[in-house]
């Protein structure tokens, strides 16, 4: 009896004590399964993040000290850097130039870009091959095209030439004001199609049934665009416009291109003083230069996502 | 309403033939010969007084300009090989450190995951001239600058790829990769049975459209490079004078050759890349 009571007392407390550990095991296993997992996607961003690491973040975050600095040795500065580079007359003219250009281009290649993905929308699948040729000069590369805006854009260009068929004198482009307009040209050339896909993909989001209950209520094409269409591209166009902004920066590969370092004065932008500057190694004005360009463009996106989110409620 | 259709139609056909003007340009002037080209654009070129006596089409077609430039000219050809080698070790590049990273991004919910996404996205719209100084400084560290290195390790580490890929891995149905494991699959086996084949799209958009960029690739080789036997093929015609033109039509179309067979082979998923470029977090 007694003999009996201690086995069974023994193979409960095996088994309970055996189940325990099981359980603990299995415990155990999921956390380190979960652990795993965890570990997974870092171990996958790993090597790309180190690669951003080492050639844009901590670079950058040098960019940053050294914008406080002096030139030679490590004199701490404060702002004098970004005092030089806003008293600079060449940084004065191109950002104002930089400006006025985002300020003309912007709008009018969103305008522009909308007004084709429109009446492009009305054509439907027929109009593809039309979509094509819109969105054709994203793929030529600056170094191809560059002869024929010299060409075109020369005194005694094609373009002057076609004008003169009108009796319209018109102007050495390239070394007067004129430069400015080729440079809108050449943007709008290159960006309308990838805009228009922009567009387009929004439109394509508005429900065709919004537009059926409208018309049958009367409204006219003009009414419909107004209360359907753009209250509800507002989201495309925050998008398109930002993604415009970061291509705008992209035009100096036409503008150097055709103009090389020092072009007429209406087109100097900050992408040529910046490279001017690096080809003198002009440190201190280069570093402060680029954190105030960043800080710009930063804040002007935070804005516009403010806006956004804004407009949204 | 068919007649506003028809307006349509014209208009926009128009506007189109506006658009390809300068490419068909290029293409039908390279087939011309020397003197055509010099009696076209003499006036332009070599500051003949005199009109412009300009024309499309040449009248006697040849392809001497083609000839010329790949026979004589070995310019030509060591900066398109400069291209060449330049570019593709940077889609490989991309590839091999981007979609592991854009799976992560856009599989796995972890902690940091957002503030990643805004980082990739932040440097992925920051212009080229605000990362310059820094590049410089890394390149020159490293001791790679005026090497083809110098171009191509930024260009691996850009972030659009990154951010691209994301969202098309993004884009695959959970149930999908779900019942991949429920029959058995681990994590890599549903990457590489799953997720590879429905991301193709991504990966193949994300391949486009960095090959149009850097095929057209300016101010990193300007500013990185300094040998002129390194310099990429988008450098060349900054290199030769106009008094070449009879060659430099053909490189215009030789240069342009690769982007435009791409675009036309890929243009759908050119136009998905874009979309996806645009959409939000």
């Amino acid at each position: 009896m007694r003999r009996m009571r201690h086995r069974i007392w023994w193979t409960k407390w095996n088994c309970t004590w055996r189940n325990r550990r099981k359980q603990g095991s299995r415990k155990n296993c999921i956390k380190k399964q979960n652990k795993k997992k965890n570990l997974l996607p870092w171990l996958l961003l790993a090597p790309s993040l180190l690669g951003v690491g080492i050639f844009t973040l901590i670079p950058f975050a040098d960019v940053f000290r050294r914008s406080f600095q002096k030139a030679v040795g490590t004199g701490f500065v404060g702002l004098g850097n970004y005092r030089t580079v806003l008293d600079n007359q060449a940084f004065q003219l191109a950002a104002g130039n930089t400006g006025r250009f985002l300020f003309v281009c912007l709008p009018l290649l969103l305008g522009l870009s909308l007004f084709v993905a429109l009446l492009l929308e009305r054509l439907g699948r027929k109009g593809n091959l039309l979509k094509s040729g819109f969105l054709l000069p994203m793929a030529v590369p600056a170094a191809s095209v560059v002869l024929f805006w010299q060409l075109f854009f020369d005194r005694e260009g094609i373009l002057n030439h076609i004008l003169e068929i009108f009796h319209i004198q018109g102007p050495d482009y390239m070394n007067s004001s004129g430069a400015f307009g080729v440079l809108v040209a050449v943007y709008i050339w290159k960006n309308l199609g990838y805009d228009m896909i922009l567009w387009l993909s929004g439109l394509l989001g508005i429900p065709e049934s919004l537009y059926e209950a409208a018309r049958i209520d009367g409204a006219g094409e003009v009414q419909c665009f107004w209360f359907i269409t753009r209250p509800l591209l507002v989201q495309t166009a925050f998008l398109t416009g930002t993604l415009s902004l970061v291509n705008a920066f992209k035009v100096f590969r036409e503008a150097w291109m055709i103009a090389g370092n020092y072009p007429h004065d209406s087109i100097y932008m900050l992408q040529n003083l910046f490279n001017n500057w690096f080809t003198k190694l002009d440190m201190q004005k280069m570093t402060a230069g680029a954190v105030m360009l960043a800080a710009v463009l930063g804040i002007f996106l935070i804005l516009c996502q403010k806006a956004e989110e804004r407009w949204k409620q | 309403m068919r007649k506003k259709r028809i307006l349509i139609w014209i208009f926009l056909t128009a506007a189109v033939l506006v658009f390809l003007f300068p490419v068909i340009l290029l293409g039908v002037n390279s087939l011309m010969g020397q003197e055509e080209l010099t009696a076209s654009y003499g006036s332009i070129l070599y500051g003949n007084k005199g009109n412009l006596e300009w024309k499309l089409f040449p009248l006697y077609p040849t392809l001497r300009a083609y000839i010329q430039l790949l026979l004589d000219s070995p310019d030509f050809f060591v900066m398109f090989w400069n291209s060449v080698r330049q570019v593709f070790p940077i889609l490989f590049g991309q590839l091999l450190f981007g979609i592991p990273a854009a799976w992560a991004l856009g599989r796995y919910s972890f902690r940091g995951r957002r503030i990643l996404v805004y980082l990739y996205m932040i440097l992925m719209i920051l212009p080229f001239q605000v990362t310059m100084v820094s590049s410089y400084s890394v390149l020159s560290f490293f001791n790679i600058l005026d090497t083809h290195w110098a171009v191509i390790l930024p260009g691996v580490f850009s972030a659009l790829p990154v951010f691209l890929m994301t969202k098309f891995f993004q884009g695959i149905p959970d149930s999908l990769l779900e019942a991949a494991k429920v029959d058995g699959a681990g994590e890599i086996q549903a990457f590489f049975y799953v997720g590879l084949p429905l991301g193709l799209p991504g990966i193949i958009s994300s391949l486009i459209l960095n090959f149009l960029e850097y095929w057209n690739a300016i101010e990193p080789p300007m500013t990185f490079l300094k040998t002129k036997s390194k310099f990429p093929v988008s450098l060349y015609l900054s290199s030769i004078t106009l008094n070449d033109v009879g060659t430099s039509f053909a490189a215009s179309v030789l240069i342009m050759a690769p982007s435009v067979f791409l675009f036309a082979w890929g243009q759908s998923y050119l136009e998905q890349g874009i979309i996806a470029s645009g959409l939000k977090e």
